[in-house]
């Protein structure tokens, strides 16, 4: 009778509302509306853009992709002429992309960290130069430091006929760097194959020296070791190869210096802006990622009398490397999405293939897709090897 | 450039989330709003750029405003838009604004994959090259090698190419989407040449730091007919864009200007009387005021007036009146019949 009171309330409900009292299943419905809800918006955008489309006569599709792009270039990673396909067009834009991204992120971080540094120096000239850098190239909008550099290139260099000529086989004109390389020889394939052998046998004497290190305790000169194999290497390879060194020296021919190659202004100036930009961020990531180990650690460090190189490399930095790594992540992804700014300097970038493409093909639906495209996957990957990185140095319990 | 793009992008969200509504008609639309909205280019002198004072100046921005005499009686009753090349079409598609009159070359692909339709040519134009005269070039044909500077999203671009592989020459673009920076490029010397339309490449030189170092190579490369253009579609508005252009090519045929018309409306002439609205019906046939084409010669004046005005001999553009004479002095401006 007692059970029965107790039961009864308590069970009778519980039928009822067995399903919502059930938070697994109460989100799983919850996820099913907003599925729905998204997908309802999503073929909502897609048919009325498909209707007004049609409804304006727009062509809609990718077949202009197979299409002669009929116009030209600049400068290209690959080979490329106005008689080339729009998707060869394309390819082009994104290498350009990919070629400012890469080399930027390189010097950004480089610079970056050195500015870092240099802001938590003792050196009271050093700290505040660092500090009047950041706050200069921070606070002065990306877009004005890109036409800053384009025009101070395009101002300040003589033509081509009056170039600068510092040094043998180097031209600095308005045109942009040229310089002499190396013409093409065999020797140089196998001289890469040299180094990336040496690489490995780097990598090998780095896990045998501190196997061994961690037996008996005695240190190895890794460093120097190992510089002496990267560059003995493939040095000897030269030698044995007969020691090329004929050049590809530029020449003024016409208009311009033909041979050599040619650093244009237009990728100088979206390189120096994009990198003096974004390393002022990247400094200050790492000058607040070193500050945010306590005093603690490097005191504790000294006093177990390690050099202070190796209170930086093995205690400090292993620690604040954790927490600079996302926000430095960040900063790569804009640098590679401010480097669409090009369009506004002349660098034929993505962004900027794309625009002459809808503007021939007025598909500017199909461009602004291409372009989120990828970007979005430029992003992703940046974005999921720095986590696979930050993933691995993270600090690990035990 | 950052706050163009995103332009941009308001303009294909447009398309994409933009009702199908709009078709109603751009005549109601527009008198809803009070002003035709007319896209510009906004750098370009002679064609479309405000002067010192702030007002805008120029043989497009003039086409707009006989658009806006034909519909309201008022040529102010206007908001121009400044687009860059690579924007223009766009913003018609999406319908940003009304009416392009922005030095826009009339192409089959445009007239159809894009979804526009051209009326009258309000300028015949063509492409050609400006150099320094430091360089003593004569022809276009010794340009084998040159660094070009040239606008994104024109014909231009293709044109250019087109030409030198047809002359089997190499040449090394510099493409920049802004007028005024791509111009800033060649006058400091990062180009060996300009190319564009002759028009333009006139309107460039008049505002260079040393325009008489400057000359313009004689090869005309292209066919450019710069035409307003107006939504693929809408057959009454196209008719008025159409006849606003026309209106001004037949007032200087008939000897009308804007100092004259007043005396004209007493002619006994029955072309000028049809013309101007004296004996009715044109306007009623078109959709608007019977006094539109008075309106336009009025607060515009004729095609002549509005080139010399913008672009003629008295002008820094200095342009010869060439193809776009009247047919009657050997061009190309011809308008039908006004009945």
């Amino acid at each position: 009778m007692h059970s029965d009171i107790s039961s009864s309330p308590s069970g009778a409900p519980e039928r009822v509302s067995s399903f919502w009292d059930d938070p697994a299943k109460r989100s799983l419905v919850y996820q099913l509306i907003t599925l729905m809800v998204v997908g309802f918006i999503g073929y909502y955008l897609f048919s009325n853009t498909i209707k007004n489309l049609h409804r304006q006569s727009i062509a809609t599709g990718f077949h202009f992709l197979g299409k002669e792009a009929s116009f030209e270039i600049g400068e290209s990673l690959i080979g490329y002429s106005a008689a080339s396909s729009y998707a060869r067009a394309l390819c082009v834009g994104i290498l350009n992309t990919l070629k400012v991204a890469f080399i930027g992120t390189a010097l950004t971080l480089f610079l970056g960290t050195l500015i870092g540094v240099a802001r938590l120096s003792t050196n009271w000239l050093v700290s505040r130069l660092a500090a009047v850098y950041i706050e200069i190239f921070q606070d002065v909008p990306v877009l004005l430091q890109l036409f800053f550099w384009y025009a101070v290139f395009n101002d300040s260099l003589p033509a081509p006929r009056q170039a600068l000529h510092p040094i043998p086989g180097v031209f600095l004109s308005n045109r942009g760097l040229v310089f002499g390389v190396l013409a093409h020889n065999p020797v140089y394939v196998y001289m890469g194959g040299a180094f990336l052998t040496a690489c490995a046998g780097v990598y090998c004497l780095r896990w045998w020296a501190g196997k061994r290190q961690d037996k008996t305790g005695k240190t190895f000169p890794l460093l120097r070791s190992g510089a002496g194999i990267l560059l003995g290497l493939p040095l000897f390879v030269w030698l044995c190869g007969g020691a090329p060194i004929a050049m590809n020296v530029p020449h003024l021919a016409g208009f311009n210096f033909s041979g050599g190659v040619t650093v244009s202004p237009e990728f100088t100036a979206l390189l120096l802006g994009l990198v003096l930009y974004t390393a002022a961020f990247v400094a200050e990531i790492v000058r607040s990622g070193i500050q945010a180990v306590s005093k603690g650690q490097k005191e504790a460090a000294m006093s177990l009398g390690l050099k202070p190189w190796q209170t930086l490399n093995l205690v400090i930095l292993p620690q604040s490397l954790r927490i600079i790594i996302p926000p430095v992540t960040s900063q790569m992804l804009n640098l590679t999405k401010n480097s669409s700014l090009a369009v506004a300097i002349g660098f034929p970038d993505f962004v900027s293939v794309v625009n002459t493409t809808i503007n021939q093909t007025g598909q500017a639906i199909e461009g602004v897709a291409m372009i989120m495209t990828v970007y979005l996957v430029f992003s992703l990957l940046t974005s999921a090897f720095m986590n696979w990185y930050n993933g691995k140095i993270a600090l690990v319990e035990r | 450039m950052r706050s163009r793009r995103l332009w941009v992008w308001m303009s294909v969200a447009v398309i994409l989330l933009g009702a199908g509504v709009a078709t109603a008609g751009t005549l109601s639309d527009v008198r809803a709003k009070g002003f035709v909205q007319v896209g510009v280019n906004g750098q370009l002198a002679g064609f479309g750029i405000p002067d010192e004072k702030g007002e805008w100046k120029g043989l497009d921005v003039d086409t707009g405003r006989a658009i806006a005499a034909a519909v309201f009686g008022d040529a102010k009753k206007i908001k121009f838009v400044p687009l860059t090349a690579v924007q223009r079409f766009t913003a018609l598609q999406s319908g940003e604004i009304d009416v392009l009159c922005r030095n826009a070359t009339w192409t089959l692909s445009r007239d159809t994959a894009l979804g526009l339709s051209f009326v009258q040519v309000n300028y015949y134009d063509g492409q050609g090259f400006m150099v320094p005269k430091k360089l003593n070039i004569k022809s276009a044909k010794q340009l084998d090698g040159a660094t070009v500077c040239v606008l994104p999203g024109t014909t231009t671009e293709q044109n250019v190419a087109d030409y030198f592989r047809t002359h089997n020459m190499k040449m090394k673009p510099v493409v920049i989407e802004n007028n005024t920076e791509l111009n800033k490029a060649f006058f400091s010397g990062r180009c060996d040449c300009l190319t564009s339309d002759a028009s333009q490449l006139a309107g460039a030189r008049s505002v260079a730091p040393n325009p008489q170092d400057y000359i313009i190579l004689p090869e005309i490369i292209s066919k450019e007919p710069l035409a307003p253009a107006v939504r693929h579609g809408d057959d009454q508005w196209k008719d008025i864009v159409n006849f606003s252009v026309l209106a001004m090519i037949e007032a200087e045929e008939l000897g009308i200007t804007s100092k004259n018309v007043d005396e004209m409306l007493k002619s006994t002439n029955p072309s000028v009387q049809r013309f101007l609205g004296v004996v009715p019906g044109n306007g009623k046939d078109l959709g608007v005021d019977e006094k539109f084409a008075y309106n336009i010669v009025k607060q515009v004046g004729n095609y002549g007036e509005v080139f010399e005005r913008n672009v003629g001999a008295k002008t820094p553009l200095a342009l010869e009146r060439g193809l776009n004479a009247l047919w009657t002095h050997g061009g190309l401006m011809y308008a039908p019949p006004f009945k």
